[in-house]
């Protein structure tokens, strides 16, 4: 049967993997060609990246390393960040990412994603959702890095999102992000149910259980993490196995 | 040593394939081409695909690709990947179109409300490393069984004869992932994303000689 996915996630800006709680105090953890090779090498069902990089003259870089990373690394690998325009898509598909993440662009330009889909397939367009708790069952639709709010609700826009043609959703509590406690298993929950597509829990995984918890839980289709993982604490072999022994259908 | 040709009808990207085939193949002449000389010249073809099928099938025609696709797949080593597989049969569900015809079948879509056998929820598009259960042939050589390949698609081959299936992965049903006849496979996962297992089999079709 299908596996449930684990992802770890890089956040690239200038060149280096960095990793920082709520977007502040920014953390160096390394050469993102070296590590996407390490994750591999440990297993990892896929690869996103997430440019982070505020200055426009820097977005050369994360062609490089994508070209890098794709000429040795064979398993899917997702880019996601200041992605803009179908341009822009089609861009970071040719630099060899099999999927482009779109976040804050689908809420400025929803017809973005029905485009994107339209020419490239719905397989290569995950939409990243990031969402803040308003009420007791309730999410809000954050964008710009989960500084704005949009007014909108996180369920229905990702049902808008499948419509549109995404294929898959990233879906990150701003709640969790950073706190290591544990995804959002309410939203997490809340969207997988509501939806057809993949769901993919972002946000907050501090230990294996929270990984267990998402799929077990919250009924994630993947999961994804990035500190517990850059700094060595876990590699994605030992969440793996944490995971089999709790009965979750994994890639060994 | 002839060339491999990768075909490109302008539907999405492949430049994962052909990175992965350099990958296994460094020696060999490797071209991804839009031209239909080229494709017959070429010592074998990799017929990949992404995307809606309706797409697929107009833009092999806009390019007049058609005869050239036609012709390789029953005339040299042809590996087809995921569209590639679904377009060699004769009709797609996915927009109601027909496909080459080169294998007597029909491409139908996964059910809505699948669950497995816990009761989760089964997504469709099936995406992700789903285990493989294989027959015995050339493109499988090193490669276990219920290995993983890397899946991402809604729709799926059913062959009208059945000894052409070549292996199977279930969703929850057991579905047909790759067809073999004579010098022609097709696969509906994606070698070029399967790390390992992938690898090898792009590298058994590079170095397979059928008779």
């Amino acid at each position: 049967m299908l596996a449930k996915r684990i992802i770890p996630c890089l956040d690239v800006t200038a060149g280096r993997v960095v990793k920082g709680v709520s977007f502040v105090e920014l953390r160096d953890a390394g050469d993102p060609v070296e590590i996407a090779k390490r994750y591999d090498d440990q297993g990892a069902d896929e690869l996103t990246f997430l440019d982070i990089t505020a200055s426009s003259d820097d977005r050369g870089i994360i062609f490089r390393i994508i070209e890098q990373v794709a000429s040795q690394v064979f398993i899917p690998l997702t880019v996601g960040g200041g992605v803009r325009e179908v341009q822009d898509v089609r861009n970071l598909l040719n630099a060899g990412a099999d999927k482009v993440s779109i976040n804050t662009s689908a809420v400025v330009n929803p017809q973005l994603v029905a485009d994107a889909a339209a020419r490239y397939g719905s397989q290569c367009i995950v939409v990243a959702i990031d969402a803040k708790q308003t009420a007791p069952g309730q999410w809000e639709v954050f964008t710009h890095g989960g500084r704005k709010a949009t007014g909108l609700d996180a369920i229905e826009w990702a049902k808008k999102m499948q419509t549109l043609g995404a294929g898959e959703i990233l879906l990150t509590s701003m709640d969790q992000d950073g706190q290591k406690k544990g995804f959002d298993l309410g939203l997490t929950r809340a969207v997988t149910d509501a939806l057809e597509i993949p769901v993919i829990a972002s946000g907050g995984v501090g230990n294996l259980q929270h990984l267990a918890d998402g799929v077990k839980l919250g009924g994630a289709d993947a999961v994804l993490a990035a500190s517990i993982f850059h700094f060595g604490e876990y590699t994605v072999q030992q969440a793996k196995e944490y995971m089999a022994a709790q009965g979750i259908e994994v890639r060994l | 040593m002839g060339q491999i040709a990768i075909i490109d009808y302008g539907m999405g990207n492949l430049r994962s394939v052909e990175q992965a085939l350099r990958h296994v193949a460094p020696d060999r002449d490797i071209v991804v081409t839009d031209d239909p000389a080229v494709v017959m010249a070429a010592e074998r073809v990799v017929f990949p695909g992404q995307g809606a099928m309706p797409d697929c099938m107009r833009e092999l025609d806009a390019r007049g690709l058609r005869a050239a696709v036609l012709e390789a797949a029953q005339s040299k080593p042809f590996l087809g990947i995921c569209i590639g597989l679904q377009m060699l049969f004769e009709h797609s569900a996915e927009g109601d179109v027909p496909g080459l015809g080169v294998l007597s079948g029909e491409v139908v879509r996964f059910a809505h409300e699948l669950r497995d056998a816990q009761g989760g929820k089964l997504k469709v598009p099936h995406m992700g490393w789903n285990s493989v259960k294989h027959a015995e042939h050339a493109l499988w050589d090193g490669i276990p069984q219920d290995a993983r390949f890397y899946y991402v698609h809604s729709y799926y081959v059913v062959p009208t004869d059945v000894a052409l299936a070549q292996a199977t992965s279930d969703y929850p049903q057991p579905f047909v992932c790759a067809v073999a006849r004579d010098k022609l496979f097709a696969v509906q996962f994606h070698p070029e994303k399967s790390h390992a297992a992938g690898l090898k089999l792009l590298q058994n079709f590079v170095h397979w000689n059928p008779l």
